[in-house]
């Protein structure tokens, strides 16, 4: 009744006594417990998730109590699999269950903020001239106001303004941008839709619409493992982590399982159980290594001669051996190990060249079509050479040929292809391999072997008759490969190793001088891993991740790893394969998301561009560049042909071949050709040939310090690319922003180094390229701190979205439990509102225009038979300039500026005319446009969409993805099937028919995860009787990767993979990055230094960077940036824990705290990645700027192998091949420092933008 | 006038003073009982709390109980042992010591809670105002003393004692005790009254709910019906 009256109770305070007196019984009121009952009482609890690319994309219950999101907590109703399985649930980590702090916290973004300097300018260039676009124009066009904001960026200075001024100056901006440069300078950096599809498209799909670019991400942050589609021809397919539980024998090979894929690693503890033996492979004692069998710890960046030594144990005894029938047979079937490859002469050996194809035969072996891209195998029965089924020649231009059957795809008859020539070889051959495992690197922790560079073996060969007469040698795949791994096949020479303790590349012997791994655990981890795939047919399964992926020559680790599970038929096998898990990649209905997300529903081909080359090129890297092309060349290779260029040559040399993207484009706005060409009297395709052939026109690649050739803006959303993946930092914001910067490295001029041969040198570097950077955050990140504009985003729990996962099958939604806190908007909303923007304020600037697009020679389309047997340049006059050929195809596109918006809000015509498809298949999508014209109903407003289906909120553009995509349109996965069933002549509709009538809408996902439907465009199946696994059904349907032989290549015959020592997996070091100059030393002063590896894995107490910023997990991990080093290392420079110190090399510097601690080996030092350096970092002592994040010391470096294009699975794709951002090769010098300074006095007019040059320190 | 006046603040004045403090207390516990707390700020900053709470605490309590027994008890009581002269002089020495003792334990606190960034940016008005109040009534107490010390005779003391014991037993004419009292007693006995008056609005309250039966319970084990 009272608390007060309640109480007074004391006379009768104790109704009972027990025990003997110690324990009473009393009546006082417990109506205080309701105090805690109350606390977890909520009015609702809507499903969401946390769009944070950590693969987790688990379902979370987020709790509603007046309005205001209180906590969350995981989910447990997701559908039961199989009935062997454990559950998937509860999925969720400490991370996701701080999400909600954020919501309401202060570094929670309320207001559209922008830069004050740039808004006053604004509003005086406003009320002088009335226009915003000339307002806009007036302000950029002059250096000196430019300047007044840009070199404010990351120093504060922020004010609040409306929606609409912001949006006002945002479009204007893009409307100058397009009108005076090109719609190709405007650009987008959003990365792994799957984690929010909906907001990703929201951006894309108003980039898109204006012709502007969408970067990529999944290259750049050098998760995409470029050895993936090189031997698979799928950019990345991976089991779900409930397939661990099928393997029995489970590596995990720099992937830290219970730390980075924490609601997964249950299915890894929970195999043990069942007997899985489990090993892992980290050279610091991690969390997983804490967790397995057996812990092999090679020497960092080494990991590829361990593999190739795994692959030399198993090879010699499970295939020459043969102990093994079931490996013998895989490979036969499904790797190009019979394929046959010509041997060129060179000088007093022969190197193997590539592939024999049917057009090499008399008669083409009988082919009509492309017969230049159909490898050869040798019969056995008929002794005759016959093409297989399932080339990429078949895949184009024909039907029913693509297919894994073992038949002769001219004849139809079977047949059993060759392996080896070592039975009754016409000639034994000297063929030379190249060996890079003698290059010293410029620190002494990675070791080297004395062994020739160029490595001469036996090889068992055959003598073919080509179709001019002449005769020539070739040898299979399988011959090759033994050779390479340096197997004694009793043929004599040199080079070979009978016995595994020989000492040659690449016996285990040889492998413990590299890696520091005893031999004898190489064997027996060897042995154990291919005995067990042995018997059960393939269930041997390697989990690998970022850690050895993002070395410069990560290639031939994966490569290494590949090898290994192809060779013991795991791949395709369930249980079995290869793991592979970075970022949140598997965007499961990629099909239908594809229109929405690139507008094709208006207009195609997209403008899309790697985000490594054009960083690379555009924040002015390669002007720094230490590793020249010919060090990493193959001793083998011509290296006369190579030594004018130097790696932004190679990259230019791509693009204009039509490899790789370019953007900005040409050093022309795009929007103007058309109408030159008019003139000209000529198609716009012949003028701009023409053009460029004399050389009136450039690609601006060519010319990238030219003013008309710069990037101008650029939308970040979703992103924290300045804080995070900006290989480079300190070069970005130096070229692309003007901002202060810690950069210390000499240019090429400086170095003394030749200048690149393709690419104009401007003799300064322009700085400040970028006029405007948007941000769209709900947090006040590293990158929102430099931008210009930054506009507060809704959180995931204030949107609708969808999100999916490559670690399990289901489709789950972000939902909008609240409505976005203060001022914030979802990223549709805020999209959706620039397109109105602009759309208004584009009238009088652009109308109807006619846009000119350069498209790559795309992966996955008849194109990607480029140049089929050599490199030719047109620019060089080695071939015609032949668009889609031998350079960029060249596309016009209409772009109806005024109808931008209408455009935005509506499904194009497109989907209905064109219809839709993926990964090179196609399929009618007119009932799926219908639905979606009665689901969201049809646009009433006059225009251009009226009468089209709405797509006005997000809800109604997650209907779009969820109608269109055969993953969640049971009716579309059987069409999707019966078409690929057209080409590969075998019907897969079986695969779908079960689930035809299934339609997952939004709602159905906000009720209960759903499991998706299996569908073409993925190679595993997801059904009642397996766990989704990678290459299933290239296995089991014989549907052939897509690659040049349509089987899985241990061989890559291109000529640039030739001469850069690749044809073959290879160990190579890494590389020597020279950023540690004496210079940069004396700037050190007298400070004792340290020079060590620089590792920077992922974190346990944040996604990246987000929740680095996070006060309940800072106060996990001592509240800031930290760096682990060694004790033996630390004590050398008198480090103790808990000390500040300071880290860098020429491209910057860094502050943190040391963690000193026996997990990690002498010689290298980490710092989990991306934590955010608004969150107490001092200043640093080198460069008087507050220190830097964890690639502020990192510089990109591409690799000419990324680069090649238009060749098979060679060919580029968005987000699927190219150069990657690597940057685990770099070294940095490491101090104590005794005095901190945390920067808090204000700014002074005058500070300088850029650190002294070195010349000026040195005096 | 001046006798209106003296007679409302101390002989009206008390009555108002001791119903808020009871039946605002009454309430405050009623309604709002999570606010009923000391409101320690030990968690944001610890330094010098220690060391400045327990001086302010230990002094405040014993000036406490010294001004409850010394005004309360009866003349009559105390005079077979000691004299009322004597009385004043262990009044004025105790007081003394003590009030030193809360006098350097308050100056901690209040440098403390006005320098110190995280204790100050929770700090609510009233929490600053009591601490100021008392330390305000702190140093008026002490100034007392040397007013005392001019006549030893204990005849001040015997006034203000039978001004309190006719307050507390509701007798009439309570005020003319202290009408000719010295200036700094009656400010004393007013900011006294009043602290008695802001008491259920402040953190004061804490007092009476300090733990002291938990040294008394009987059980151990506490079972609770229903």
């Amino acid at each position: 009744m009272s608390n007060f009256i309640d109480r007074l109770t004391y006379f009768s305070k104790v109704k009972d006594r027990f025990s003997n007196g110690h324990g009473i019984t009393t009546t006082e009121s417990r109506d205080w417990e309701k105090a805690y009952r109350g606390r977890w009482a909520h009015d609702k609890i809507v499903r969401s998730t946390h769009g944070v690319n950590c693969t987790g994309s688990c379902s979370w219950k987020i709790y509603v109590k007046n309005g205001l999101v209180t906590w969350e907590t995981q989910q447990t109703d997701y559908p039961r699999t199989r009935p062997d399985l454990p559950n998937h649930e509860p999925r969720g980590c400490s991370r996701g269950a701080s999400y909600s702090w954020y919501l309401y916290s202060a570094s929670r973004l309320k207001f559209p903020l922008i830069r004050s300097r740039l808004l006053q300018a604004y509003r005086a260039a406003k009320s002088e001239l009335g226009d915003p676009v000339l307002a806009w124009g007036s302000i950029v066009s002059d250096p000196s106001k430019a300047n007044e904001y840009k070199k404010m960026r990351g120093l504060g200075g922020f004010v609040r303004a409306s929606w609409d001024e912001v949006n006002e100056i945002t479009a204007a901006a893009n409307v100058y941008t397009t009108k005076t440069y090109g719609p190709d300078r405007v650009f987008g950096f959003s990365p792994i839709p799957a984690m929010s599809m909906v907001s990703y498209a929201a951006g894309s799909r108003y980039l898109s619409l204006m012709g502007g670019v969408c970067l990529s991400f999944y290259d750049w942050y050098c998760d995409l493992p470029p050895s993936s589609p090189q031997t698979w021809g799928e950019q990345t397919d991976v089991p779900e982590s409930a397939d661990w539980y099928n393997s029995s024998y489970i590596i995990a090979w720099g992937s830290n399982v219970p730390q980075t894929r924490t609601p997964d690693a249950h299915f890894f503890t929970e195999v043990r159980y069942k007997g899985t033996k489990t090993v892992s492979v980290t050279p610091d004692y991690s969390e997983v290594a804490k967790l397995t069998d057996i812990w092999l710890n090679p020497r960092q960046g080494t990991d590829s001669a361990m593999a190739m030594a795994m692959g030399h144990v198993v090879f010699k005894e499970f295939h020459l051996g043969g102990k093994s029938e079931y490996f013998t047979d895989y490979v036969r079937n499904y790797s190009d190990m019979p394929m046959q490859i010509l041997l060129e002469k060179q000088g007093e050996h022969y190197i193997p060249s590539r592939n024999l194809r049917a057009s090499d035969f008399d008669n083409d072996l009988g082919v009509e079509n492309n017969s230049e891209w159909k490898s050869v195998v040798f019969d056995e029965s008929s002794k005759t050479h016959r093409v297989p089924n399932g080339t990429i020649g078949s895949r184009w231009g024909e039907e029913g040929k693509w297919n894994l059957e073992a038949k002769d795809s001219v004849s139809g008859e079977d047949i059993w292809p060759n392996l080896s020539n070592i039975d009754k070889p016409d000639e034994v051959l000297d063929v030379a391999f190249p060996y890079f495992g003698n290059q010293q690197h410029e620190s002494k922790i990675f070791a080297h072997t004395d062994h020739e560079s160029v490595q001469v073996r036996k090889l068992p060969v055959r003598k073919v008759v080509l179709k001019d007469g002449s005769e020539a040698y070739v040898a299979t795949v399988y011959d090759l490969m033994a050779a390479n791994y340096g197997i004694d096949r009793g043929l004599g020479g040199e080079n070979t190793a009978s016995d595994f303790n020989d000492d040659g590349p690449y016996t285990p012997k040889w492998a413990e001088n590299i890696t520091g791994v005893s031999a004898d655990k190489i064997i027996q981890v060897a042995r154990e891993f291919a005995d067990n795939a042995d018997k059960t047919r393939g269930r041997s399964m390697v989990i690998l991740g970022a850690a050895i992926n993002h070395w410069y020559h990560m290639d031939m680790t994966y490569r290494g790893i590949m090898n290994l599970l192809i060779l013991c038929g795991c791949i395709g096998k369930s249980g079995g394969g290869w793991a592979h898990y970075v970022g949140q990649e598997k965007l499961r209905p990629q099909t239908g998301w594809l229109p929405l997300a690139f507008g094709l529903d208006w207009s195609r081909p997209p403008r899309q561009m790697n985000s490594t080359s054009f960083f690379y090129n555009h924040s002015n890297q390669w002007r720094y560049e230490k590793l020249g092309v010919t060090e990493i060349l193959s001793p083998l290779a011509d290296a006369g042909k190579w030594q004018d260029y130097s790696l932004i040559d190679c990259n230019v040399r791509s693009e204009r071949m039509g490899w790789l993207p370019s953007a900005p484009q040409l050093d022309e706005n795009p929007l103007g050709l058309a109408a030159k060409a008019k003139n000209a009297g000529q198609s716009t395709k012949d003028y701009v040939v023409a053009s460029l052939q004399k050389g009136d026109l450039q690609f601006a690649a060519e010319d990238p310090d030219r003013e008309d050739n710069f990037p101008r803006n650029l939308f970040v959303w979703r992103s924290n690319i300045l804080g995070s993946s900006g290989k480079g930092h300190e070069y970005m914001l130096r070229h692309l922003l003007g901002a202060q910067n810690g950069m210390m490295s000499d240019d090429l001029d400086g170095m003394g180094a030749d200048k690149p041969s393709e690419v104009q040198w401007h003799e300064a570097a322009p700085e400040g390229k970028l006029d405007l950077v948007v941000t769209l955050d709900f947090r006040m990140s590293t990158t929102a701190v430099y931008s210009d504009i930054v506009l507060p985003t809704a959180t995931w729990y204030e949107k609708n979205d969808l999100n999916t996962s490559d670690m399990h099958p289901f489709i789950h939604p972000l939902s909008r439990a609240v409505d976005p806190a203060w001022e914030s908007r979802s990223d549709w909303d805020i999209f959706k509102g620039l397109a109105k923007k602009f759309s208004e304020l584009c009238v009088g600037h652009l109308g109807v225009e006619t846009d000119l697009v350069t498209v790559p020679i795309l992966h996955d389309t008849p194109g990607e038979l480029g140049q089929a047997l050599e490199v030719k340049d047109w620019k060089k006059g080695e071939c015609d300039p032949v668009p889609g050929k031998s350079m960029p195809n060249l596309v016009e596109v209409e772009r109806d500026y005024p109808n931008l918006y209408k455009k935005f809000t509506s499904l194009g015509p497109l989907m209905a005319k064109l219809g839709n498809g993926g990964k090179g298949v196609a399929w009618n999508t007119e009932a799926e446009v219908d639905l979606l014209a009665k689901l969201n109903k049809t646009v009433r407003a006059e225009g251009v969409s009226q009468g089209l289906p709405r797509i006005e909120s997000d809800i109604d553009a997650t209907e779009v993805v969820l109608s269109l995509a055969p993953e969640t349109n049971g009716e579309v996965a059987v069409k999707a099937w019966a078409s690929l069933s057209k080409v590969t002549g075998r019907d897969h509709t079986h695969l779908a028919r079960p689930k035809e009538d299934e339609k997952i809408r939004f709602r159905d996902v906000q009720a209960q995860p759903r499991k998706i439907i299996s569908s073409p465009t993925w190679s595993g199946l997801e059904d009642e009787h397996v766990s989704y696994n990678a290459c299933y059904t290239n296995v089991h349907e014989l549907i052939p990767w897509r690659t040049l032989t349509g089987r899985q290549q241990f061989y890559q015959d291109h000529e640039w993979m030739r001469d850069f020592g690749e044809g073959l997996c290879v160990y190579k070091p890494p590389i020597s990055t020279r950023t540690i100059t004496n210079a940069v030393k004396e700037r050190g002063g007298d400070v004792k230094q340290i020079a060590l590896n620089w590792i920077t894995p992922h974190q346990k107490w944040g996604i990246h960077s987000t929740y680095s910023d996070n006060l309940l997990m800072l106060t996990m991990n001592r509240g800031g940036p930290v760096v682990w080093l060694s004790e033996v290392d630390a004590q050398k420079v008198d480090i103790q824990d808990n000390d500040w110190i300071e880290l860098y090399n020429v491209n910057g510097a860094i502050t943190a705290r040391a963690v000193v601690s026996q997990r990690v080996p002498e010689g290298m030092c980490m710092m989990y990645h991306a934590q955010e350096k608004t969150m107490n970092t001092p200043g640093s002592r080198i460069t008087g700027k507050r220190g830097g994040i964890h690639n502020s010391v990192t510089k990109a470096v591409v690799k000419p192998t990324h680069m090649i294009g238009g060749y098979a699975q060679l060919s580029w794709g968005f987000n699927y091949y190219g150069t990657v951002g690597s940057n685990r090769d770099e070294f940095v010098i490491l101090r104590k420092t005794n005095t901190v300074d945390w920067m808090e006095e204000p700014y002074e007019e005058g500070q300088p933008i850029n650190m002294p040059g070195n010349e000026e320190v040195g005096q | 006038m001046a006798e209106y006046i003296n007679t409302f603040l101390f002989g009206i004045y008390p009555y108002i003073a001791i119903f808020v403090m009871i039946v605002g207390s009454i309430l405050r516990y009623d309604q709002n009982p999570y606010s009923w707390k000391a409101d320690s700020s030990q968690l944001l900053h610890s330094k010098g709390l220690r060391l400045g709470n327990n001086l302010f605490h230990i002094g405040i309590l014993l000036l406490f109980i010294g001004h409850f027994v010394g005004l309360l008890t009866p003349h009559w009581v105390y005079e077979p042992f000691i004299s009322a002269g004597q009385k004043q002089i262990l009044a004025m020495s105790a007081g003394g010591l003590f009030g030193s003792m809360a006098f350097v334990g308050m100056s901690i606190l209040i440098w403390r809670r006005t320098t110190q960034d995280r204790v100050r940016a929770t700090t609510k008005f009233m929490d600053m105002a009591i601490l100021l109040i008392l330390f305000v009534q702190l140093i008026l107490g002490m100034l007392t003393i040397p007013v005392s010390a001019k006549h030893l005779d204990g005849s001040s003391m015997i006034a203000l004692a039978e001004w309190a014991q006719h307050i507390v037993t509701f007798r009439g004419g309570a005020a003319d005790f202290i009408m000719d009292e010295a200036l700094i007693f009656k400010l004393h006995i007013f900011l006294g009254l009043t602290i008695f008056l802001i008491f259920p609005f402040t953190r004061l309250v804490h007092m009476v709910s300090a733990p002291l039966k938990y040294l008394l319970r009987s059980g151990y084990q506490v079972v609770r019906k229903r």
